[in-house]
């Protein structure tokens, strides 16, 4: 952590960049949030252990439009969310200087079983421990790392960062699931499962639209929900079709562009496995359209503004 | 719900203007009959069809919705229809993913010349949403009771 | 709230029949915004329309639905009664209760009842229409014409003749395409060159034309009426302005290895070199990779000799940019190759020749003077088979599945030309079918048959071997003998399935023109519109739509020139106003809209918009409507919905669903 104070300050200090974009200490150890430094002083505040899986790059939209570069911490993952942005030119890469950063897998304080948590070593960067040591105000527990991690690092997409200017950092290959196993094990459900499963689910939803705000790829200016581009009647009156038909919209919006960063499961406060949605298309679109993955280069083709003349037809392979 | 006797189902058919809207016309100068059930939106091209206008009719009641485009190859506008068979493969594949019943949505390529199976296709479409009963899933995905 | 009048056709009884039509006005009459319905026996009759006319008067109707035939019947009608009676065209909608109502319902209770909602959906998105201006766009008088074979001189010497200005760009030295390749022409047997090599001088010597030889397109922007084109003029090394074409230079030349493609390449030219002697311009270029001087920089002997001092080495290829108003693809074709058809024995012998080196074999300017012989040993055949439907009505992926459509009457022409010369030459065809529809076509096959004595068997080659004598053994089929043949020939001519010329797939991308998955270029209508491209302002010309021989070459070609000169001869053209267009407050500047649209119509420009009170600059897509067909692509592309396709809007569309599920 320190050596990523470390190029920050100097960064800072020698006017390369006006500011830094990473994560701030939290009122705990397991709550670290986003944060612009602007000065060498107030990087005293700065983190970067196993919590920090909030992805940076879309903060980069807003960092883009203030004046000079600014220096952005990015996990490998993230980075595919940078470039996203980058050719659907969110983003000025002109104004950025990314330190990609070592990622050993983030944990998820959801995912650590105990009550009155009260501060969570071994999570530290870059010497993350095989186990966590957790104290509790009914006494110290363990758990190991993995059985923390965020579902997102099972299904991690490679240690490699796809743009950066300087990389800092080892990281490690966390993949130990199948990333498209819990899409198949709902697939293969009757239509009854399946719709009692996802209602289930969305009947959680309390539509705080965290995971429309954190996601890299919900990054519209205005979103269709907050505007009246489809509307036909007054705003108050259509509030039951966007209740209705949110995630499905939202995730067909993102469809193809989505690199599966899994912010949007990692942020919602019901515990919604959003990632489920996006995960689909994904799936779908590797099947019938090839392998596809978002932010991966500037170049491809997105799967839903190409074609082929011998692409399925809708609905084939149904039942 | 419990189906009536006298229930109807509501049907929207989003009909390109080149290909399938003329197709209809034919059905209709041919007097193919095909179901009062059906109503049809006239659209440029199927690539014009919004997953959110599907979504919609649903929310508003209605219990199948067919989109027609000309054949692939033959788009008046010559890649439309390729865009549009994309984003319905993945709308109804994410609509039978939820549960939803997969006889509600549909997507056939209607030619000018192809009166009678513009009214076959509504026809067996109509027949299929039948059986089906009323559109409840959609509407109540986001209310469990 | 917008005061909608709504009017209801009877049809006579084609729609009152079976739809309630007081009833239909009744309900109208409760619908939002409805203050005028009335019902008529003709509503697209002239009292009809009086009785629209009037209402908008009366009423101060700001948009009106009429309820009748489909809006492919009378939309534009109505639009333009509700124009003269000074209400925007746009502001009409249609309801269509006769094709999807009356006719296909019989129960007048639900035939009323869906016509009632088709009318409400129709009121509900006429109070979302907005009210569109048809933009104009001025027209560059000019026409580019693609290819300078027969279809191409023809149309550019119709353009030309009509008063516009027209420019051919030839890929080769010279203009005269496939026709010049050509000795005689079925069904009259005049020889090509006389009547061709005519047209050739005109279109030269005319001054509305300018003639690009050895150039080729490079770059298409811009739309129709305002086309800008990259010409690029590959260096020729021989200035057109001082050669005086005496032909000296390509007698002196040194290097006489390169193949000669004007004679398919049964024999070889000069590295300085004009295809044929009748070419236009009769000025030779350099071919760059033979000549020695170009290679080596030594030899220079053409320049020694060219008195008019006419040769440069130091020639650059030159692009040009040009403003055109139309465009027409002419692009012809070429045979297919035969490497798939090994069993025809192509490759391995020279005695097995497609029907296009025959021609060349026959002229009398070809590798052999004139003389039918075989290029083996210079011997007169006595036994020639030809085959038919080689890679034509082909059922795999070695050809192509559309038959060529020439091959059965100039095989017909080879075969009685050579009956006729060297009659103690036997001349075998093995066909599948013998297809001659056309104005004295089938006389002629008959001639070829009865008078000729050519022997016509019904059915396909397996096999051509070359046996060791020198000869050939065919082994065929006789289906209606339903036997085997084997023939010892002393000459096979493979009637080779015609393909578009290559480039055309690079051409059609670049004017964005639709092609079909056998490279031919797709018509706007297959039966109304052939010679229009969908995509407006290109005009299409002879063989690059579709297999035809030279008659229905000339007509196709004077029917584009017909259709550039409708188009040249308007000053202004008014565009569809059912574009789409982005909101610069919603866009994102993604460029996704830019990617699906099939017209290159969306670019983006950065721009400073006011969001509420910040000012920024944004990047924003914008659409040239002189472009936009208004597809609509694009606006579901599109995540914010910034993107909408007036007319369509996506809040018009809403609104139909709505009224439709109410």
């Amino acid at each position: 952590m320190q050596e990523l104070i470390n190029k920050a300050k100097t960064l800072l200090e020698s006017g390369e960049v006006a500011r830094v974009l990473g994560w701030k200490k939290g009122e705990y150890e397991y709550d670290p949030e986003p944060a612009f430094f602007e000065t060498s002083e107030s990087l005293k505040d700065f983190v970067y252990n196993g919590f920090c899986g909030a992805n940076l790059s879309k903060y980069m939209i807003e960092a883009g439009k203030k004046e000079g570069k600014t220096l952005v911490f990015l996990k490998p993952c993230d980075s595919y969310s940078y470039n996203q942005l980058l050719r659907e030119h969110r983003v000025d890469r002109e104004k950025a200087y990314i330190v990609g950063v070592g990622c050993k897998g983030k944990l998820a304080v959801s995912k650590i079983p105990f009550e009155g948590i009260l501060n969570i070593s071994g999570a530290e960067y870059p010497d993350a421990a095989e186990t966590l040591t957790v104290e509790t105000l009914y006494g110290t527990e363990t758990i190991a790392y993995k059985d923390a991690m965020l579902e997102r690092c099972h299904v991690c997409k490679g240690k490699e960062h796809v743009v950066y200017d300087e990389l800092i950092g080892e990281s490690a290959d966390t993949v130990d699931a199948d990333r498209f196993a819990e899409v198949e094990r709902i697939e293969a459900m009757s239509p009854e499962e399946k719709f009692a499963f996802f209602q289930s689910e969305l009947s959680k939803c309390i539509r705080c639209n965290a995971c429309r705000n954190v996601c890299p790829a919900c990054s519209c200016r205005k979103c269709v929900f907050d505007s009246t581009a489809f509307d036909s009647e007054q705003k108050a009156n259509t509030t039951s079709f966007e209740e209705k038909m949110f995630h499905i919209i939202r995730a067909f919006h993102v469809a193809g562009r989505c690199t599966d960063c899994g912010e949007c499961s990692r942020v919602c406060p019901q515990g919604i496995p959003l990632h489920l949605f996006n995960r689909k298309f994904i799936k779908d679109i590797n099947a019938l359209y090839g392998e596809y993955q978002a932010g991966s280069d500037l170049e491809s083709k997105a799967p839903l503004t190409n074609f082929t003349t011998e692409d399925a037809e809708p609905g084939v392979g149904r039942g | 719900m419990p189906v009536t006797e006298n229930w109807k189902p509501k049907i929207v058919a989003f009909c390109c203007n080149w290909c399938s809207y003329a197709g209809a016309d034919l059905a209709g100068s041919s007097r193919l009959a095909y179901p009062a059930d059906v109503k049809i939106i006239k659209v440029p091209c199927s690539c014009r069809v919004n997953p959110m206008f599907i979504l919609r009719a649903f929310e508003k009641g209605a219990d199948g919705v067919i989109l027609c485009g000309c054949h692939p190859g033959d788009c008046h506008y010559s890649t439309g229809n390729y865009y549009a068979r994309r984003r319905m493969t993945l709308l109804f594949s994410m609509l039978d993913y939820l549960g939803v019943e997969e006889g509600r949505t549909r997507v056939e390529w209607v030619s000018a010349a192809e009166g009678v199976k513009f009214s076959e296709t509504m026809n067996s479409f109509v027949e299929k949403v039948r059986a089906l009963g009323p559109n409840v899933r959609l509407g109540d995905l986001r209310c469990k009771n | 709230m917008r005061k909608i009048g709504v009017f209801v056709c009877h049809c006579g009884s084609n729609i009152a029949a079976t739809v309630d039509v007081k009833k239909v006005v009744e309900l109208a009459l409760q619908e939002q915004g409805v203050v005028h319905a009335e019902d008529y026996p003709y509503m697209c009759s002239e009292a009809g329309q009086v009785r629209i006319a009037e209402a908008i008067k009366e009423n101060k109707l700001e948009g009106i639905v009429v309820c009748s035939c489909s809006p492919r019947m009378h939309e534009a009608t109505f639009r333009k009664c509700a124009e003269r009676n000074g209400l925007n065209p746009y502001l009409v909608e249609i309801a269509n209760i006769r094709e999807h109502c009356s006719w296909i319902h019989k129960d007048m209770a639900e035939a009323t009842e869906k016509a009632v909602i088709l009318m409400r959906a129709a009121v509900a998105k006429v109070h979302l229409n907005a009210p569109l201006q048809a933009g104009e766009s001025a027209v560059t008088k000019r026409a580019l014409v693609i290819g300078g074979g027969i279809a191409g001189i023809q149309t550019a010497i119709d353009i030309a003749d009509a008063g516009y200005k027209v420019d051919i760009v030839e890929k080769e030295p010279s203009i005269g395409g496939r026709m010049s390749q050509l000795d005689k022409t079925f069904p009259t047997l005049d020889c090509s060159a006389c009547i061709l090599t005519p047209k050739m001088v005109e279109a030269a010597a005319h001054e509305n034309i300018t003639i690009h030889t050895w150039s080729e397109v490079e770059k298409v922007s811009g739309f129709v009426g305002n086309f800008t084109v990259d010409i690029r003029k590959k260096a020729r090394y021989v200035d057109m302005d001082k050669c005086t074409g005496c032909g000296i230079c390509q007698e002196k030349c040194p290097s006489k290895k390169p193949l000669n493609e004007f004679n398919r390449g049964l024999n070889t030219r000069s590295a300085i070199y004009t295809p044929f002697a009748q070419a236009i311009p009769n000025v030779p270029v350099i071919d760059a990779n033979a000549c020695i001087k170009l290679n080596t920089g030594k030899c220079g002997i053409c320049e020694k000799f060219c008195q008019a001092g006419a040769i440069d080495y130091t020639q650059k290829d030159e692009i040009i940019t040009e403003q055109y108003g139309a465009i027409v693809v002419a692009t012809g074709f070429d045979t297919i190759k035969l490497d798939k058809y090994g069993e025809y024995a192509y490759n391995e012998s020279k005695d097995v020749i497609t029907s296009l080196e025959l021609e060349r074999i026959m002229n009398a300017a070809g590798p052999t003077k004139g003389h039918l012989e075989r290029l083996s040993d210079g011997k007169a055949p006595k036994e020639i088979v030809f085959i038919q439907c080689v890679g034509s009505r082909c059922s795999d992926d070695r050809g192509k599945p559309y038959c060529s459509k020439i091959c059965c009457m100039y095989t017909a022409k080879h075969a009685m030309l050579i009956r006729d010369k060297y009659p103690d030459t036997n001349v075998t065809v093995f066909y599948i079918d013998v297809r001659t529809p056309g104005k004295n076509f089938d006389e002629f096959y008959r001639r070829a048959v009865e008078d000729y004595g050519v022997n016509y068997v019904k059915g396909q080659v397996g096999k051509v071997a070359p046996q060791p004598d020198g000869s050939l053994m065919v082994h065929g089929v006789d289906l209606l003998e339903n036997k085997q043949i084997l023939k010892k020939a002393d000459m096979v001519v493979l009637a080779t399935a015609i393909e578009p010329n290559p480039d055309v797939r690079k051409i059609a991308t670049m004017l964005t023109a639709s092609i079909d998955t056998n490279n031919f270029l797709t018509e706007a209508h297959p039966k109304l519109r052939p010679v229009e491209s969908p995509t407006a302002g290109v005009f299409l010309s002879g063989v690059c739509q579709g297999p035809k021989d030279i008659p229905e070459t000339v007509a196709q070609a004077g029917a584009a020139a017909v259709k550039v000169i409708g188009l040249l001869a308007k000053d202004k053209l008014k565009t569809n106003p059912c574009t789409a267009k982005a909101d610069e407050l919603r866009c994102n500047g993604c460029s996704q809209c830019a990617n699906v649209c099939p017209y290159g119509a969306i670019s983006y420009e950065t721009r400073q918009v006011n969001d509420h009170g910040i000012r920024e600059d944004r990047r924003i897509a914008v659409v040239n409507s002189a472009l936009c067909q208004g597809c609509g692509a694009c606006t579901v592309t599109c995540p914010s919905g910034a993107m909408d396709l007036q007319g369509f809007s996506n809040r018009q569309i809403i609104a139909e669903v709505d009224a439709i599920c109410r």
